[in-house]
């Protein structure tokens, strides 16, 4: 498309942009930029350099996520791409645009409400409710807090009846 | 032990007993009680290798051999694994996974919040990442405690049983290697008596709710083991997670 982006007129703003193309492989109605992946970028040159946070640490999609952002810029032009992984501060579902959660709402995954700081050992702890992402009722329930990726829980809705996921405050 | 040795071997420690416990429990893959289990296990395990690695590639640089996180976790022998003895123990019941995650749990919980304000700032980095997950997974295995040991009278007996089989092994948790002391005095790492206090309170409250109750002896603090030294568990183990690194060194898909 930009040939010639390496001789040095792209910004990292430009960059950045550009890697609106790399979905998340597990949640692929997200890109990496709204998902708060993507943390910075460099350009020197012809070389650019992308520092990207892990969402969970032992995450499989990290390693598609980087050959996505190596493949997308050397298709820009640039001639070397080098990700870097920073843990800090780490990775929040806070990060997480509002359009983003929208398009979770929309794909069918509850959005994840804000964080909450928690003590782990807690035995009358209140739970949030996760409005159903189809009918919005809050009439729901966790059916597993452990889900088909790291970052969700499994729900089931008691008004329509559907089971869903949920994607973690983290 | 120079600075730099002690922090490697302390690495080694927290990288190898999440590697090893990790790999205890992707063993209840496709084989848990009901299916949520199955999930919640597996993605534990994922998540304690995910930091196996973040820790093991620390590791690997500060010594400086070009041994990367695959290097280390695949082509070492056991008596080269720095995890503690309670990690290995085979998975057994549910019971005694719960229970043992518990307990592991609960000492890396604390552990990692305390190196969130490490000196060693990569280490800090690591540690404020895993403390979320680990937050995570002490608040399922508190929970499934309590449930078990609150529950019918066979879940009371299998959790007892548990708990007394996996007590002992505790007290290694908290005797300090050469490198932890080292450590503790640079402010690297945190005392291993202090956090066996926090520790034992968080024990203590979760076994409380359960109704299950501690051996009335404190676990035997270890006297004579030394990091390195293991049960007969963890060759078996090694010789099961190693065995397609051995035999094609190298390989990618």
């Amino acid at each position: 498309m930009v040939a010639g982006a390496g001789a040095g007129t792209t910004t990292p703003r430009e960059v950045v942009d550009f890697l609106r193309e790399v979905k998340d492989p597990e949640v692929p109605v997200l890109d990496i930029v709204e998902m708060g992946i993507v943390r910075r970028a460099v350009v020197e040159e012809g070389h650019v350099i992308v520092d990207v946070t892990p969402t969970y640490s032992g995450c499989p999609a990290m390693q598609v996520i980087e050959e996505g952002i190596t493949t997308t810029l050397r298709e820009q032009g640039f001639g070397s791409v080098e990700v870097r992984t920073v843990l800090h501060p780490p990775w929040t579902t806070d990060w997480m645009t509002e359009d983003a959660r929208e398009k979770l709402r929309a794909y069918g995954i509850a959005p994840p409400g804000p964080v909450e700081q928690f003590t782990p050992i807690q035995f009358s702890r209140t739970v949030r409710v996760v409005p159903c992402p189809f009918c919005k009722s809050g009439n729901t329930e966790v059916r597993s807090v452990f889900g088909s990726t790291a970052c969700k829980s499994m729900h089931y809705c008691n008004a329509c009846h559907q089971p869903f996921e949920h994607f973690k405050p983290h | 032990m120079d600075a730099n040795a002690a922090l490697v071997d302390f690495l080694l420690g927290l990288g190898d007993d999440r590697l090893v416990l990790g790999h205890r429990l992707s063993e209840w893959c496709g084989h848990a009680p009901i299916l949520e289990e199955d999930i919640a296990l597996t993605n534990i395990a994922l998540d304690l290798i995910g930091q196996a690695n973040l820790f093991l590639s620390l590791a690997g640089d500060l010594e400086g051999k070009g041994r990367d996180a695959d290097a280390l976790a695949y082509f070492r022998i056991d008596r080269e694994f720095r995890n503690h003895p309670l990690v290995e123990l085979p998975k057994g019941d549910f019971a005694f996974t719960i229970m043992r995650q518990f307990l592991f749990d609960a000492f890396g919980y604390h552990l990692l919040q305390a190196l969130g304000e490490s000196g060693h700032e990569e280490l800090r980095g690591i540690a404020g990442k895993s403390v979320k997950e680990t937050a995570y997974h002490l608040r399922h295995s508190a929970e499934w405690v309590v449930r078990l040991g609150d529950g019918t009278d066979e879940s009371h007996g299998r959790a007892q049983r548990a708990l007394g089989e996996a007590w002992r092994w505790t007290g290694a948790l908290f005797v300090p290697t050469p490198a932890e002391a080292a450590l503790d005095e640079s402010g690297v790492a945190p005392n291993l008596a202090g956090l066996e206090f926090v520790w034992r309170a968080s024990v203590d409250e979760v076994m409380l709710n359960s109704t299950l109750e501690l051996p009335e002896a404190d676990p035997p603090a270890g006297k004579g083991y030394r990091r390195g030294d293991h049960t007969e568990h963890l060759g078996t183990l090694l010789a099961e997670m190693q065995s397609l690194a051995r035999a094609h060194p190298g390989a990618t898909w």
